[in-house]
């Protein structure tokens, strides 16, 4: 038989109360049969007896302290003697069933069971599509409040209990249901609504690799459509995520490697990209484009390594300062600390271009830029921040770049589950000419600022876009692109947005398409624009009469009565 | 052997037993049903009704609807006891311990098939 956690908790309360309850039953058992017993006298001074419905009577209102006195008659002293037995053995009875009432609901097992029962129902109860987020670190933070900023529900599982209750400390709009237990647990991920039909994505955000892992091979196993991302930090955990067809890991140091590659190969792309995937809300300071020319790099661990791989691929020559001998001979290496001036000055610091301080210590990262800024003012510099505690410091020191794992898997996560065309616009601007790139981050930012955008995808169907839609249906019916994108509240101004990419349903895309593009069913769109051109958008497309009037310029009535009143109205002209 | 198991079959076995004792004999004469015996049914079955709380096993939740069945018959038949006794005031009549006797026949059932589970429990795990 298959056990709802609600189900599962009334079990619990009915098992533990089971030695209690049988008291209960024994104690009003035998007093009842005891004072039936007990020889008593009648209203005539005849020997006599109560009868259990009397006698059942007497004991409720007695056991339950209520006390109305000595009913039917006033009693012999047998009956009395009894009474008083039965008067302290049902304050036991009852002191005992209370005590264990009261054990039960301080117990740990039963507060857990209380706890994921009304999580799993503040799961069920969610109404609209959530994504489910494992581990509240940095990450888990960052991307719970891009959800909240997007107005997406999100559940959260973290093991760690204080972690967890963090939650409810930072501010959210909407409630986002937690619960402290360990992801990596299938039946816990199914609490949370993994196979909720709902559940949109999930997210492995532990730091720890392995419960990633679990959690990636749940996923697929339990609900092998749902997008999973996961995040990993060690090359062979993403092979093994790999074999089984994951299809979203992300390794933070190995996509920022691609980025830090894109940014020297063709820096407008890479702003653009990172005007796109930013934090929603945020604004993005842009930075000087890396320069081409040789590089220091500080520690080489697995972050250290992926900048190598980056530079490499560029053909930049890097000069690898590391506190542990050489392991790979054919690079330049220099062994010592590089914190100090010695060692940096060794590495040719006076004739770097860009500096990578990439070891696991974020006081050693930014001693050692502190120190080759002072040694070469020019220097680009990349700084990975390890601790999110440590942010007052990095931003203190004005880095070119700073590297921070989390905002870097938060942004990944984002992109790919809210706007899966992005992905796909991002693709094609690695591959175009920098010059292009340029050309619309420079119209984009001069039409919307530096602050990071919505960005939104659109897909022309019945549940989507309903007016549209309908719209379409009509045979000999067009819709151009510029009449959409007008303002539903004046349709002489444009909506503050634009459309990046449109693809048609057999799988042709257009980038950038111009106002005359014809929209056709089953196209999806790719926008980008003030929040509130998305609002915009979604009453134009949702809403037939505001469609009418976007595309004619007439303000059509409401309901039925005045549609009618209005076809009236117009009917009566024309005859006149 | 389990303690738990003795206790289990023991409250089960002697619920079905008083019931039986108490449904025995002429169904409409009140000297063959002893109301004590009725009572004894009552707490009896109530107490295997605790007993079988908190199984979550298929078979358990069967246990528990049977006792369920035999708990509401036998307060029925109580209850019909009282109101004869007490409310009517003309004590057991015969119409009144015919009634009772037969609610009490239809506990009887409930708790047969108790018991036939029980056996049938023991028999599957053969231990």
């Amino acid at each position: 038989m298959a056990v709802t956690p609600q189900q599962g908790l009334f079990f619990l309360v009915l098992r533990r109360m089971r030695a209690p309850l049988i008291a209960l039953i024994l104690i009003l058992a035998v007093s009842t049969v005891g004072l039936t017993l007990a020889p008593g006298v009648d209203v005539d001074g005849q020997p006599s007896r109560l009868s259990f419905f009397h006698a059942f009577y007497f004991i409720s209102y007695t056991a339950t302290t209520i006390g109305f006195g000595e009913i039917p008659v006033t009693f012999s002293d047998q009956q009395r003697l009894w009474v008083i037995v039965c008067i302290y053995l049902s304050v036991v009875g009852w002191a005992y069933a209370f005590s264990a009432v009261l054990a039960l609901f301080q117990d740990a097992a039963f507060l857990g069971a209380v706890r994921s029962e009304r999580f799993a129902g503040k799961v069920g109860r969610i109404r609209e599509p959530f994504y489910l987020i494992c581990g509240y670190g940095e990450t888990g933070r960052l991307i719970c409040r891009a959800l909240d900023h997007l107005g997406l529900r999100a559940v959260v599982l973290e093991k760690d209990p204080g972690k967890a209750g963090d939650v409810e400390l930072h501010e959210y709009l909407a409630d986002i249901p937690v619960l402290a237990a360990d992801a990596s647990q299938p039946e816990i991920l199914r609490i949370a609504g993994l196979t909720n039909p709902r559940c949109k994505g999930v997210m492995a955000l532990t730091n720890d690799d392995q419960a990633n892992l679990a959690i990636a091979i749940s996923a697929r196993l339990l609900a092998p459509k749902l997008p999973a991302l996961c995040r990993v930090e060690h090359p062979d955990s993403a092979a093994n995520m790999a074999s089984f067809g994951t299809r979203h890991i992300i390794n933070p140091f190995a996509r920022f490697g691609e980025y830090l590659a894109l940014a020297l190969r063709a820096p407008a792309a890479y702003h653009l990209l990172t005007w796109l995937t930013g934090v929603p809300g945020t604004t993005i300071r842009r930075h000087r484009d890396p320069p081409r020319g040789p590089w220091v790099l500080c520690g080489y661990g697995s972050f250290g390594a992926a900048m190598v791989e980056a530079l490499d691929r560029e053909a930049l020559p890097v000069t690898i300062i590391d506190r542990h001998p050489a392991r790979d001979l054919t690079r330049t290496w220099i062994e010592g600390d590089a914190t100090g001036a010695q060692a940096l000055t060794g590495a040719g610091i006076g004739q770097a271009v860009g500096i990578v301080a990439g070891t696991a210590n974020d006081v050693d990262n930014l001693s050692v830029v502190v120190t080759a800024r002072e040694l070469n003012p020019r220097l680009f510099t990349v700084l990975r921040q390890n601790n999110f505690a440590n942010r007052a410091l990095f931003e203190a020191f004005d880095s070119d770049v700073t590297v921070v794992s989390s905002e870097i898997i938060a942004h990944e996560c984002l992109a790919i589950l809210t706007t899966p065309l992005l992905d796909l616009f991002l693709q094609e601007i690695q591959h175009r000419e920098d010059a292009w790139s340029r050309e619309i981050l420079d119209a984009l930012t001069g039409r919307f600022d530096w602050v990071v955008p919505a960005v939104w995808s659109l897909r022309f169907n019945l549940p989507q876009t309903p007016a549209v839609h309908r719209h379409l249906m009509q045979p000999g019916s067009r819709m151009d692109l510029g009449t959409l994108l007008r303002d539903p509240h004046d349709r002489y101004s444009a909506l503050p947005c634009a459309a990046l990419l449109l693809r048609r349903e057999g799988g042709t895309a257009e980038m950038l398409p111009g106002a005359d593009t014809q929209i056709q069913l089953g196209d999806e769109l790719l926008l980008v624009g003030r929040p509130r051109a998305q609002r915009d958008l979604a009453l134009t497309v949702e809403n037939a009469n505001t469609l009418i009037y976007v595309q004619t310029g007439t303000d059509l009535p409401g309901g039925w009565l005045w549609q009618w009143l209005a076809r009236r109205r117009k009917s009566a002209e024309q005859s006149r | 052997m389990n303690l738990e198991k003795v206790i289990f079959g023991f409250f089960i076995v002697l619920a079905a037993t008083l019931n039986f004792g108490f449904f025995i004999g002429d169904i409409d004469n009140p000297v063959h049903h002893d109301v004590y015996e009725l009572f004894a049914a009552i707490v009896v079955n109530l107490i295997a009704t605790v007993l079988k709380f908190g199984d979550r096993t298929q078979i358990g939740a069967v246990h528990l609807s049977t006792s369920l069945v035999a708990d509401l018959q036998l307060l029925a038949a109580a209850m019909v006891w009282g109101y004869g006794t007490h409310i009517l005031g003309q004590g057991m009549t015969p119409e009144i311990t015919t009634s009772v006797v037969s609610l009490s026949g239809g506990a009887l059932f409930a708790n047969i098939v108790s018991v036939i589970i029980l056996i049938a429990e023991t028999i599957m795990q053969r231990r």
